[in-house]
C-alpha cells in the first residue's frame, strides 16, 4: 500500500500529463505483479463489488474517532469528500501495516458478505495500520470510482510504454469484462495475443467537435454525413460462441436489450457492428427520456419493449467474417456494412444509420439546422479514407452539433461541490418566473470558472435565506444563462419540463433578475420541439 | 443576572460598558485593547491604543503615528471599573488573550491564538475565566496539526530537493507570524534565505525586537535565480504566480503553508503547489483542551466554523453562543487573506 500511495502522490503532486505518465510507467516496471494488475483494473474502472456501504464507513469512522453523527456529516460537507473526512479524524494509526494493495484487495473482495460485525473489525484494524495518505486511499478503494486523476487513456500510454506495447493493442486487450481474479499481469501485457477472441469489444472511435466551419475540412466528395443520434453508442459482437452488446463505458448491456438477441441466428459469425443504441418510434428514434427508461433495467417488463423498443442504428462495421477491418477506409467499411444490413430480413432491430448527401457545405449547414426535425442533435462528419481509429484522434471524426437552446434564470438554492470543489458552492438549482412566483426548473453545476465560482461562494454565504441541511436557500438575485439540448414534458418535475444537460453558459451579471425568462418561454420551447417531431420525409433529407 | 455583562457585542466590536472601551473593534472608537498586529484586528482610526509591548512596534509601523500605550504580559490595569491584563495567545509574536475583570467576574477574550508553543511566539498560557470569547476558525474534527518539527522538516526537505534541481522553492506565508515562524525553522545550511519586501519589514522589526530570526535577504532589483542559486523566498500568499516572482524562472517550485492545505479540496484548487499544513490558529483537539483548561462554563465563539463549534460544545456541556464580529477570516474563501483566518486564496 505504501508503494501505491507514493504512486498517489507522484500523480497529485502534478498537473503535467509527461510527468503522470512517466511516474505510472515507473510503478507499471517496479511494484509487484498483482499491485500492477490491480492498479490497472482499478484506473479502468474494474473495482470489486463493495464489501461495505458507505452508510457503514461513516458510522464506523465516526464511532472510532469518537465523534457524534451530525458533528462527522458536518464535518464531510466541509471536505466534501468522504474517504478524506474519515482519513483526518480517525485517531492515528497505532501499527504500520506493510500490507500491498493486492493485499489489501483481495482482503476486501473476501469481505463482501461477511456479517457486520466481523466487516467492521477488518474495517477498523485496517485503519489503525495505515498513514493518513494510505488511509484516504484505502477508503477510496472502497468507495469506488477513484481515478487518481488518470484517464484511462494516460494508462494505456504508461502501460505502453513500461512494456513496449503498441498502445492500440493494449486499449484493446483491457477492453471487455476481466477481472483481475480471473486473469494476470503477464496474460494483460504477455505476447500471445488471444486476438479478437470471445465477446472482448475494440476500443471504440471517438469525435471531436467541429468548432470551426466545416469549410475547413477541405472537399465535401472526402466525407460521409449522418445524423448525430441521442442514444447510447453501442458495439454489437457476433462471435463463435460470443453475442454481445457493449456500451461505450464498457458495459454489457446485451441483457437488458433482449429484441437484439434474433440477430445471433440472422448475423453472420465474426461481425462486430458499431451503431447507437435508440428506442424507435416506427420512423424516427423516441426522445432520450424513453430510452433511458430501458437502460436502468436488467429486465424489461413486456409493457416497455412495446413501449419503447430499442433499435440499433449502425454505422460502422468493425470486424466481418472474423476479420478486424479497422485499418480498412470507412468508405469500404460501409459498403460492407450496407450489404450487410441489406441482407438481414425486413422488420428488425438492427437498420443502418443513413447516410447523408453531401453536396456542399452549405447544404449541409442548412441540413443540420433541420437536426431536431429527424429527432437528432447534430451531424456526425468522418472522413472516406479512415481508418477507425482508438479513442478520440482529431482530424477524421468530427461532431457538428445543434446550438442547444437558451434561458436566463435566477439561482434560488446553492449546495457545496464535492471533490476539487469542496467548500466551494458550484450546485445551483434556477428558477423562471411563473407570474409572481418562482418556479425551479433546471439543477446544474458547470460551466463557469473557478474564479467565478469563488465569488458566488462569497456571495452565497452573505446571502443567504434558510439552510436545509448543506443546501442553503438564497436571495433570489443571480442571473445566468442556461444552456441545454433538449427539452421534455416531465409530470415528476413541478416545472412540469425536464431538460437534457443544463449547464450554465455564463454568468449574466449585466441583467437584473426582473429580465429573466418565463415558464412560458420554457413551454413555447417544449411545443415547438413537439411541433418538429414528424420527420422530414426521406427525399428531403 | 440582571446587571450588565461585564462584555457585551456591538456592531463596533467586542464592548467593556465599566471599562469604556472596545477590544479589536473593527469601527473607529475612542479606546481599543488590540490583541495583535493581524490588519483585521489592529485597524486604524481609534482615539487610544493599548497593546503588548511586544506587539507594539509592529503596530506602530502599520498604523503610523497612533496614541498607543503598552503593557506587559501579566501586568494589572484598572481601567474605568474594571482591571484588564494580557495574556500569550500564542499566536504570533506579542499576540494576548486579554483578560477582564469585574468584581470578581472573569471574562478573556481570546483574540486568535494556538496552543502549541513554535519556538517564536510567547507560548500561550491558560487563563482561568467564567466567560471565555473564543475564536474557532479551525472548529472542526478534521483539522489536526502534525508536531511542528515534522512540518518543518518537511519543508527543509522540499527546499533541499528543489536545490539539488536547480530551482528555486517560493514559499507562501503570511507576513506577520507564520513567515518568521518558518524562518525561524528553516536550515540555513541548504541556501540563502530571500524575503519579499511586506516579509523583510516585518522580519527586520521583530529582529530589532530581539526575536531569533535567521538572515534573509531582501528581494530588490538585482535579486534573481542566477544571483542567489538554491534560494528560498518567503513571500505573502498574494505575491505568488504574479510577476513579481515571474524573476525566479519558470522552473520555481511553489508552496503554500497554512492550516487550510489539510483539506485536499484546497490544495488541488491551488494547482501544482505544493501544501505544507502549518497554522498559527488552534486544532480541534487545541481548541478543546484551550477551553477546558479556562475552567469557563461559558463560551462564545467567534470567528471559523461557529454554528457547528457551539453546537458542540453544548453538547459536552457548555452554555455556549455565537459572536458576529467583523473579523475577516470567516471561512476558506473569503476576499484578500492577510492572515489565517482568512482564505487560502
Amino acid at each position: 500500500m505504501k508503494r501505491f500511495a507514493r504512486l498517489f502522490a507522484a500523480l497529485d503532486a502534478t498537473t503535467k500529463t509527461t510527468a503522470k505518465t512517466a511516474a505510472l510507467a515507473a510503478y507499471f516496471r517496479d511494484a509487484p505483479e498483482e499491485d500492477r494488475l490491480w492498479t490497472i483494473a482499478l484506473l479502468s474502472g474494474r473495482r470489486p463489488k463493495r464489501a461495505v456501504t458507505a452508510t457503514e464507513l461513516r458510522e464506523w469512522a465516526a464511532g472510532a474517532a469518537n465523534l457524534p453523527h451530525w458533528l462527522f456529516e458536518e464535518a464531510y460537507s466541509v471536505t466534501g469528500d468522504l474517504a478524506e473526512t474519515i482519513a483526518l479524524v480517525l485517531p492515528p494509526p497505532t501499527r504500520d501495516s506493510t500490507k500491498t494493495l493486492a493485499g489489501h484487495m483481495h482482503a476486501l473482495v473476501a469481505l463482501a458478505g461477511q456479517p457486520a460485525p466481523q466487516r467492521q473489525a477488518a474495517i477498523l484494524a485496517a485503519w489503525d495500520g495505515l498513514g493518513p495518505d494510505e488511509r484516504f486511499l484505502f477508503n477510496k478503494l472502497i468507495t469506488g470510482g477513484f481515478r487518481m486523476g488518470v484517464s484511462q487513456g494516460l494508462m494505456t500510454r504508461a502501460l505502453a510504454q513500461a512494456t513496449g506495447l503498441q498502445e492500440a493493442t493494449l486499449a484493446h486487450r483491457l477492453m471487455g469484462d476481466w477481472t483481475p481474479a480471473g486473469t494476470s499481469y503477464a496474460a494483460l501485457t504477455g505476447s500471445d495475443d488471444p486476438a479478437a477472441a470471445g465477446r472482448r469489444p475494440y476500443p471504440f472511435a471517438l469525435a471531436s467537435p467541429l468548432e470551426d466551419p466545416p469549410e475547413v475540412l477541405g472537399d465535401p466528395a472526402d466525407w460521409l454525413a449522418e445524423w448525430k443520434w441521442d442514444g447510447i453508442r453501442g458495439q454489437l459482437i457476433h462471435r463463435p460462441g460470443a453475442f454481445a452488446l457493449w456500451s461505450r463505458g464498457e458495459d454489457l448491456i446485451t441483457d437488458r436489450f433482449p429484441e437484439f438477441a434474433l440477430l445471433a441466428n440472422l448475423l453472420p459469425p465474426g461481425t462486430v457492428i458499431d451503431g447507437e443504441v435508440v428506442a424507435w418510434g416506427g420512423d424516427t428514434p423516441l426522445p432520450f427520456a424513453d430510452l433511458q427508461k430501458r437502460i436502468g433495467r436488467k429486465s424489461v417488463p413486456k409493457r416497455l419493449l412495446a413501449e419503447a423498443p430499442a433499435r440499433l442504428l449502425a454505422y460502422d462495421l468493425l470486424e466481418e467474417g472474423g476479420q478486424d477491418l479497422r485499418g480498412a477506409p470507412l468508405g469500404l467499411r460501409r459498403a460492407r456494412l450496407e450489404q450487410l444490413v441489406a441482407a438481414l430480413p425486413a422488420g428488425g432491430p438492427l437498420g443502418l444509420s443513413p447516410a447523408l448527401p453531401v453536396t456542399g457545405w452549405a447544404a449541409l449547414a442548412s441540413l443540420r439546422a433541420r437536426a431536431r426535425g429527424a429527432a437528432a442533435e447534430g451531424l456526425m462528419i468522418k472522413r472516406l479514407s479512415s481508418a477507425y481509429h482508438v479513442g478520440r484522434k482529431r482530424g477524421d471524426w468530427w461532431k457538428w452539433k445543434l446550438d442547444p437552446f437558451t434561458v436566463d434564470a435566477v439561482m434560488i438554492y446553492a449546495q457545496a461541490g464535492h471533490g476539487r470543489r469542496a467548500t466551494l458552492y458550484t450546485d445551483f438549482t434556477f428558477a423562471v418566473r411563473d407570474g409572481d412566483d418562482l418556479v425551479p426548473f433546471a439543477k446544474a453545476y458547470s460551466g463557469l470558472t473557478d474564479d467565478e465560482f469563488r465569488r458566488i461562494t462569497d456571495w452565497v454565504r452573505r446571502h443567504t435565506l434558510e439552510r436545509f441541511g448543506p443546501v442553503r436557500r438564497v436571495v433570489p438575485e443571480l442571473v445566468f444563462e442556461i444552456a441545454f439540448e433538449g427539452i421534455q414534458a416531465s409530470p415528476r418535475h413541478r416545472s412540469g419540463i425536464a431538460l437534457r444537460f443544463p449547464r450554465m453558459l455564463r454568468w449574466r451579471q449585466d441583467k437584473p433578475v426582473a429580465e429573466i425568462d418565463t415558464i412560458e418561454t420554457l413551454r413555447a420551447l417544449l411545443a415547438g420541439q413537439r411541433g418538429f417531431s414528424t420527420p422530414a420525409p426521406p427525399e428531403d433529407i | 443576572m440582571a446587571r450588565t455583562p461585564v462584555l457585551t457585542f456591538t456592531d463596533r466590536g467586542i464592548f467593556c460598558p465599566a471599562g469604556g472601551f472596545h477590544i479589536d473593534p473593527w469601527r473607529p472608537v475612542d479606546r481599543a485593547l488590540i490583541t495583535h498586529g493581524h490588519s483585521d484586528h489592529a485597524r486604524p482610526g481609534h482615539g487610544r491604543y493599548l497593546c503588548t509591548r511586544q506587539a507594539a512596534p509592529v503596530i506602530r509601523h502599520r498604523l503610523g503615528p497612533v496614541r498607543l500605550e503598552t503593557i506587559a504580559y501579566g501586568e494589572t490595569r484598572r481601567i474605568g471599573g474594571v482591571t484588564v491584563s494580557f495574556h500569550p495567545a500564542g499566536h504570533v509574536p506579542g499576540s494576548a488573550q486579554i483578560r477582564v475583570e469585574q468584581n470578581g467576574e472573569v471574562w478573556v477574550a481570546s483574540g486568535d491564538y494556538k496552543v502549541c508553543a513554535d519556538g517564536l511566539c510567547e507560548p500561550f498560557e491558560p487563563v482561568a475565566c467564567h466567560t471565555f470569547i473564543s475564536e474557532c476558525t479551525f472548529g472542526l474534527p478534521v483539522f489536526r496539526w502534525e508536531p511542528q518539527e515534522e512540518v518543518l522538516a518537511r519543508i527543509n526537505r522540499w527546499w533541499a530537493a528543489n536545490a539539488a534541481g536547480g530551482r528555486i522553492s517560493i514559499l507562501g506565508a503570511y507576513a506577520l507570524g507564520k513567515a518568521q515562524r518558518i524562518l525561524s525553522g528553516l536550515d540555513t545550511g541548504i541556501g540563502p534565505i530571500l524575503t519579499h519586501g511586506a516579509v523583510e519589514t516585518t522580519t527586520e522589526i521583530l529582529r530589532t525586537q530581539g526575536y531569533v530570526l535567521p538572515a534573509t535577504v531582501a528581494v530588490t532589483a538585482g535579486v534573481s535565480a542566477k544571483s542567489h542559486p538554491r534560494a528560498i523566498v518567503i513571500a505573502p500568499p498574494s505575491a505568488q504566480a504574479t510577476r513579481w516572482a515571474a524573476r525566479f524562472g519558470p522552473t520555481a517550485a511553489a508552496a503554500f503553508a497554512s492550516g487550510w492545505m489539510r483539506l485536499r479540496g484546497v490544495r488541488r484548487r491551488r494547482g501544482a503547489e505544493t501544501g505544507f499544513v502549518l497554522s498559527d490558529h488552534a486544532d480541534w483537539p487545541g481548541l478543546n483542551a484551550a477551553i477546558r483548561e479556562t475552567g469557563a462554563e461559558r463560551v462564545f465563539v467567534t470567528h471559523g466554523y461557529t454554528a457547528v463549534f457551539r453546537r458542540w460544545l453544548e453538547s459536552q456541556g457548555y452554555d455556549a453562543g455565537i459572536v458576529q464580529t467583523g473579523y475577516q477570516g470567516d471561512g476558506i474563501d473569503s476576499a484578500q487573506p492577510e492572515t489565517e483566518g482568512d482564505a487560502p486564496e
